[in-house]
């Protein structure tokens, strides 16, 4: 008898395939026909199914999930409870992913968090959802139709809408948020004090619907597609000059033509991709080439982070683009570590004198403050900003020169390819 | 044991007393917070570094073991 064949991934959706069958988001009805029934029975065994799965977090830092849910199940049981957030609030401007999500397949998120929550020994259900875009009341109408079908695990599920700040959306920030506090980053991991000081799990909301699903199909349907170290599909907010900018699920492991292929492909030449996010880096286009996963691309020092790819066409300016996003990065300070509140305006600063201002003793000042504040905040913006702009240095390197040297370039007065949205007026609050 | 230093950022204020007392293991940027040499502790410098830990206003200096 011949050896089992392994089955391939046939290419199909699989978070978006309740969407994909009408178009609208997909009603209860629709969730239970696409995806079958919700799977308590899968709780208890949640953790090692996950963790055999090889899931990796979806929000940025690729951490294997199991090994997430397993310090949360653990560090519970010794403090008594545990708090399961969903974190929609994808404050990155250049995603679109989780509000697809919760607005598309809200049914697949809150069943991942529900299983999540059993398996962690969680008393409530947090969700955890951008301000200001209806979300909050879609999902609200999501769990009380799961209540009146007496679908899900019999625990509360609520809604809140942190603040619309950069680092609102990071971990401990939502934690704290969820906890009554300000949306500001702490010190200590969720995992180990999160909300009211508790361990909580606080997921990103594509990855609990990652474990939705492998808690009905096993895990090695999950592996059949994605690569062996970084398992399953994953969802791409493609951006940029590409003919359609959306958001398109792949498996983990397409290249970056494969994931500008699935948007229509470039509309004009290319210079550069900025993968990751706003706190993620420029890569030149020969990483194309390369898997978009975290693998693939650590050699050129970036990684996929949470699914942005943005295209920047040739005729437009890196700089004037990166300058851009980092002084709107700098005004998202949560206010409380030194290097971070004085030292991205500074960098930002620098960085637009270079532009500019042609000034080579700020190319020196920037160089050396990139040193200084990288790694010394609380939490990861700064270090997201230095990336940035690293990598602009290095990926615009003749354009620096060019610039210092007075011979600008026509894309200065071009259309910005990155979009920052109006910064959250001080009346936003931290609340 | 062997410690070395470790600066709660969100307390840290810009003090400067930790720079003051050890300025071998602690620099200020040019905003006036700590720069942490990675070092442990020098068994010479073991009573200036609790010293720095307990005079820190705002208690966000720390001694941890340096494991390794």
């Amino acid at each position: 008898m011949s050896a089992p064949m392994r089955v391939r991934y046939d290419g199909r959706p699989r978070l978006l395939a309740g969407w994909a069958a009408t178009g609208r988001p997909a009603v209860l009805a629709e969730h239970a026909q696409v995806n079958g029934p919700l799977p308590t029975g899968a709780a208890p065994h949640l953790v090692e199914l996950v963790g055999a799965a090889g899931l990796r977090g979806r929000g940025g830092a690729w951490f294997p999930t199991g090994r997430k849910l397993a310090a949360v199940a653990e560090h519970g049981a010794r403090a008594g409870t545990a708090y399961v957030v969903v974190n929609g609030v994808e404050s990155e401007p250049a995603a679109g992913k989780d509000k697809l999500l919760l607005r598309a397949v809200p049914h697949l998120v809150l069943d991942g968090a529900e299983l999540a929550a059993l398996a962690v020994g969680a008393k409530e259900v947090t969700v955890a959802v951008h301000r200001g875009t209806g979300l909050a009341a879609a999902v609200g109408a999501a769990i009380a139709e799961r209540a009146a079908h007496r679908w899900g695990s019999g625990l509360p599920v609520t809604v809140v809408e942190p603040p619309r700040w950069y680092v609102s959306s990071e971990s401990t920030a939502v934690a704290n948020f969820v906890g009554g506090g300000p949306g500001k980053p702490r010190n200590d991991s969720a995992y180990r004090r999160g909300v009211k000081g508790k361990p909580t799990l606080v997921s990103n909301a594509e990855t609990l619907a990652h474990v939705a699903l492998i808690a009905r199909h096993g895990p090695d349907w999950f592996r059949e597609a994605g690569t062996p170290e970084a398992p399953g599909t994953a969802l791409f907010t493609v951006g940029g000059a590409v003919h359609r900018r959306a958001v398109y699920e792949l498996p983990v492991g397409a290249t970056g033509n494969d994931v500008l292929r699935m948007a229509g492909g470039p509309t004009e030449q290319l210079q550069a991709v900025l993968l990751g996010g706003y706190g993620g880096s420029w890569v030149g286009v020969d990483a194309l080439t390369r898997p978009f996963t975290p693998e693939g691309l650590k050699p050129m020092g970036a990684s996929p982070g949470a699914g942005v790819v943005v295209a920047l066409p040739a005729g437009a300016c890196g700089l004037a683009e990166t300058v851009r996003v980092a002084s709107w990065m700098a005004s998202q300070n949560a206010r409380q570590c030194g290097p971070c509140f004085n030292g991205l305006p500074a960098i930002a600063d620098d960085l637009a004198r270079v532009t500019w201002g042609r000034d080579r003793a700020a190319l020196q000042r920037l160089r050396h403050r990139l040193g200084v504040v990288d790694g010394r905040g609380a939490c990861a913006h700064p270090d997201g900003v230095v990336r940035l702009v690293a990598s602009a240095l290095a990926v615009f390197a003749a354009d620096v020169a060019r610039h210092l040297a007075g011979n600008g370039c026509a894309g200065l007065w071009r259309q910005p390819v990155l979009v920052v949205p109006q910064p959250p007026d001080v009346s936003e609050g931290w609340r | 044991m062997s410690e070395k230093f470790a600066v709660n950022m969100i307390e840290c204020d810009g003090h400067g007393l930790c720079a003051e007392l050890v300025p071998e293991l602690i620099r200020l940027d040019e905003w006036g917070y700590p720069i942490l040499a990675p070092a442990p502790v020098p068994p010479q410098l073991a009573k200036h570094a609790k010293k720095a830990v307990a005079l820190c206003p705002k208690l966000a200096l720390s001694l941890t073991p340096d494991r390794r």
